[in-house]
């Protein structure tokens, strides 16, 4: 299997500027364009989520794209399958608005959206090298990289805090 | 690819491309590095939709969001963009009027005998704006009339009995109707922004149709504030006729000791040129040329109408004339002027010397420049230049070898003066019968700054061409000036190429009959960023001889690359005078849909003026023609 490139959050960063949820709608518009999106009829929709934790996190949450995708198996209508690029997609001329992919969701990223009756999700940018939430994100909080990669930075930072005696 | 190519998304001055790529071999980053850092910039702000005028915020409204569309306190999107933009205009309001505010004190201090390095130049334009305002002239000295006009100027900050002289005074009779009718003469200039400040704190005015209103009014104060510094600045320093020289890097020269002058105010700059003559022995003692005194942004405009010096470059290029390496000071004072320059001339090996208690900069050096002592604290600074030089003398510069011939100083007076060689009578009759002719299609007023987000100088380039080509009269100020004489749309000698028929027809005349032998520039250099207040002279003169309100007029106003907050306090004054004006950069409004349609729309059936934002140069310049067009078939011409 291909090494996938996920955005993975780095969830002590994100200043919950929701930043990423502008360039999201933006990329998802017909024009492209901040200025002439907002004016679009339906409104573009963005696929992310900024939640917010008491007292002070805040964790943008998007779909996971999951190996063993609880929505690929529960889709009553064959709807959601997995695409070459590895992402999970909904055909909309297959989805029947049931909603059984939101009920196993874990994370709790399909949308509804109200216009089509159909669910909508995170596309990871197909046409963007790098998905516009990450591209747009002022503090890097989002990161697009494959789990190898990910991981290995992880454990080089782990590393480096444990010789300077930082702790982890 | 060539530097040349690689740079033309920052700019199109090549002497600006040349410096650019010294920048980049000297790793030194520039404003073009920092707007790359920026990117991408935040689309809340962009959009006008944060508010953080409370500690409850701040505040976003995601205009793609279905939820929540206020703000915490209940604001909504269209209020939070008209608070936005009303502060963008107090801030411009208080630029300009501080500026003025500071030559009536200096005027004040004058007369007092208490400023003694100033003087009345131009006693002619002291009582022309001394009859405006009412005060006395006959049989009365002019330091008295001097007095009045200063205490005139002051009493127009505050509430008084009488509305904003300097409004009311200077606009014509039917738009003191209009704007009364609107509720939008301003009281006091100061009165106005404290009011801006008021009625967008948290929990004031929640009616973003008021809040406009409250917009428009204080930038009539914005009117005011540049009217007055443009009156004050010609009385003390005289008013400005029309001078031949020059303009862009090429003005540097590497044997002489290079003073920058840059920001804003003459009452520094104007000083510090006398006693650089002056000091010019003493820099030819330390092995210099002598001292070479250039102007950089408005500072620029404001000592190349009155006396020809030299305008280096301008706004968003200003670190460049520092890396060129030969200057040896660059002396600012308000406005406009990036902090970066401080950490460029370090890198350059020079220093940038603050002057005004308002504005120091970390890494500058700060040599405090009173009224009282002005020309003991231009010896000063301008004694730091000297040992500059000596530090500096050998070695390398590099001054790009581009020089551009520029006309400049077109005051109202001096425009009369040289239509009068036309027809001494009725100077304005040759240029209302050539507009009504056709051979003046209308006025276009181009002012503002340069803005990273686009090549520097390609819009108003772009625009103006084609305006001249269909023989629209162009006027120029500030930045917007600038931008436009270091392409050569100021050399006389680009008259014929650069204009249509008409238009060349009227301005050969015009130079001929003033003896010039040829004809005028193709654009007219109006000055500074406050001589704004000379296009408002022109097209209230020209409104009051057809018997017309300003909004009837062929007249358009465009800042094109607008970049400071004082460019939308003169493109909402323009507004409010009735002009089409165009911006071409999204202001943070578009976030607010009734804010917006006002602006862009509705405001029209109110001042008959009205915003056009339109990023495209070419579409810009096409939707100015269309507004020409409107206004004359309004006046009955073809």
């Amino acid at each position: 299997m291909p090494d996938y490139k996920e955005i993975f959050v780095k969830t002590d960063i994100c200043t919950g500027c929701n930043t990423c949820k502008l360039a999201c709608a933006v990329e998802h518009s017909k024009t492209k364009n901040l200025f002439e999106a907002m004016f679009e009829t339906p409104k573009p929709k963005s696929r992310l989520y900024v939640e917010w934790v008491p007292e002070n996190t805040r964790i943008p949450v998007l779909c996971r794209h999951c190996e063993d995708a609880p929505c690929i198996n529960a889709c009553i209508s064959g709807a959601i399958t997995r695409s070459d690029q590895g992402t999970v997609v909904t055909d909309t001329d297959k989805c029947i608005g049931c909603w059984t992919c939101v009920m196993v969701c874990p994370y709790g990223v399909i949308g509804r959206d109200k216009a089509l009756h159909k669910a909508y999700r995170c596309d990871r940018c197909p046409d963007l090298e790098v998905p516009a939430c990450v591209a747009s994100c002022p503090t890097k909080a989002l990161v697009y990289e494959s789990v190898d990669t990910f991981s290995a930075d992880r454990r080089k930072a782990v590393s480096k805090e444990l010789v300077t005696g930082k702790g982890v | 690819m060539s530097d040349n190519q690689q740079f033309q998304k920052f700019t199109s001055d090549p002497a600006v491309m040349q410096m650019i790529a010294k920048a980049k071999e000297k790793n030194i980053p520039t404003v073009w590095n920092r707007y790359e850092q920026m990117l991408p910039q935040c689309g809340f702000g962009e959009t006008g939709l944060c508010c953080r005028h409370c500690l409850q915020g701040p505040c976003r409204i995601n205009p793609f969001e279905e939820g929540a569309k206020t703000g915490i306190c209940g604001a909504t999107a269209d209020v939070m963009v008209a608070r936005g933009l009303d502060r963008a205009i107090a801030a411009g309001t208080a630029a300009h009027s501080g500026h003025a505010k500071h030559l009536a004190h200096t005027l004040l201090k004058m007369t007092q005998g208490k400023a003694r390095d100033y003087k009345i130049t131009d006693p002619v334009k002291l009582k022309k704006v001394a009859a405006r305002m009412n005060i006395a002239v006959d049989d009365r000295k002019d330091n008295e009339i001097a007095r009045d006009v200063a205490l005139a100027a002051l009493a127009d900050f505050h509430e008084k009995e009488t509305p904003v002289m300097w409004a009311a005074s200077v606009v014509t009779p039917g738009r003191v109707k209009v704007l009364s009718g609107l509720g939008i003469v301003p009281k006091g200039i100061d009165h106005e922004i404290s009011e801006i400040m008021h009625r967008t704190l948290y929990g004031v005015d929640a009616d973003p149709v008021n809040l406009l209103l409250g917009g428009l009014r204080c930038s009539v104060a914005d009117l005011a504030g540049c009217y007055m510094g443009t009156d004050l600045a010609d009385i003390l320093f005289g008013t400005p006729t029309p001078q031949v020289t020059c303009a862009n890097l090429g003005t540097l020269k590497s044997g002489s000791v290079n003073v920058a002058l840059h920001g804003h105010n003459p009452v520094l700059s104007e000083v510090i040129v006398q006693v650089a003559e002056a000091m010019q022995d003493e820099a030819i003692q330390a092995g210099a040329d002598g001292i070479n005194v250039v102007g950089i942004c408005c500072t620029g405009n404001e000592l190349m109408e009155r006396h020809g010096i030299p305008s280096c470059t301008h706004s968003v290029s200003q670190e460049m004339a520092l890396l060129t390496g030969a200057i040896d000071v660059m002396i600012v004072d308000y406005q406009c002027i990036m902090p970066s320059v401080a950490s460029v001339a370090e890198c350059m090996g020079t220093k940038v010397i603050t002057t005004m208690d308002i504005c120091k900069i970390t890494g500058a050096t700060h040599i405090e420049v009173k009224d009282e002592t002005a020309a003991e604290n231009a010896k000063q600074a301008l004694t730091h230049a000297i040992s500059s030089f000596k530090a500096r003398k050998n070695r390398k510069t590099d001054i790009p070898e581009i020089k551009n011939t520029v006309v400049a100083g077109f005051s109202t007076e001096s425009i009369v003066a040289a239509l009068s060689k036309l027809n001494d009578k009725d100077p304005l009759a040759p240029l209302v019968d050539n507009i009504k002719s056709g051979n003046i299609k209308g006025l276009c007023l181009f002012a503002g700054c340069n803005n990273v987000k686009i090549s520097q100088d390609i819009n108003y380039t772009t625009m103006t061409a084609k305006l001249l080509k269909e023989n629209v009269l162009v006027v120029a100020t500030g930045c917007g000036a600038g931008s436009l004489m270091r392409h050569d749309f100021m050399d006389p000698s680009k008259t014929e190429e650069l204009c249509g028929k008409g238009l060349f027809t009227v301005l050969n005349a015009i130079g001929e009959a003033n003896g010039l032998g040829g004809p005028l520039p193709p654009v007219l250099h109006l000055g500074s960023c406050v001589d704004n207040s000379r296009a408002i002279e022109i097209a209230v003169a020209l409104a009051n001889y057809l018997g017309v309100d300003t909004d009837k007029l062929p007249v358009v106003a465009s800042a094109p690359e607008p970049t400071s907050e004082k460019a939308i306090s003169i493109g909402t004054y323009a507004v409010s005078a009735g002009l089409p004006t165009h911006v071409g950069v999204m202001l943070p409004i578009t976030g607010g849909p009734l804010v917006t349609r006002i602006l862009t729309q509705d405001v029209k059936e109110l001042t008959g003026g009205y915003f056009i934002v339109e990023p495209d140069p070419n579409k810009a310049a096409d939707v100015l023609l269309q507004a020409l067009d409107e206004r004359r078939a309004g006046l009955g011409l073809e």
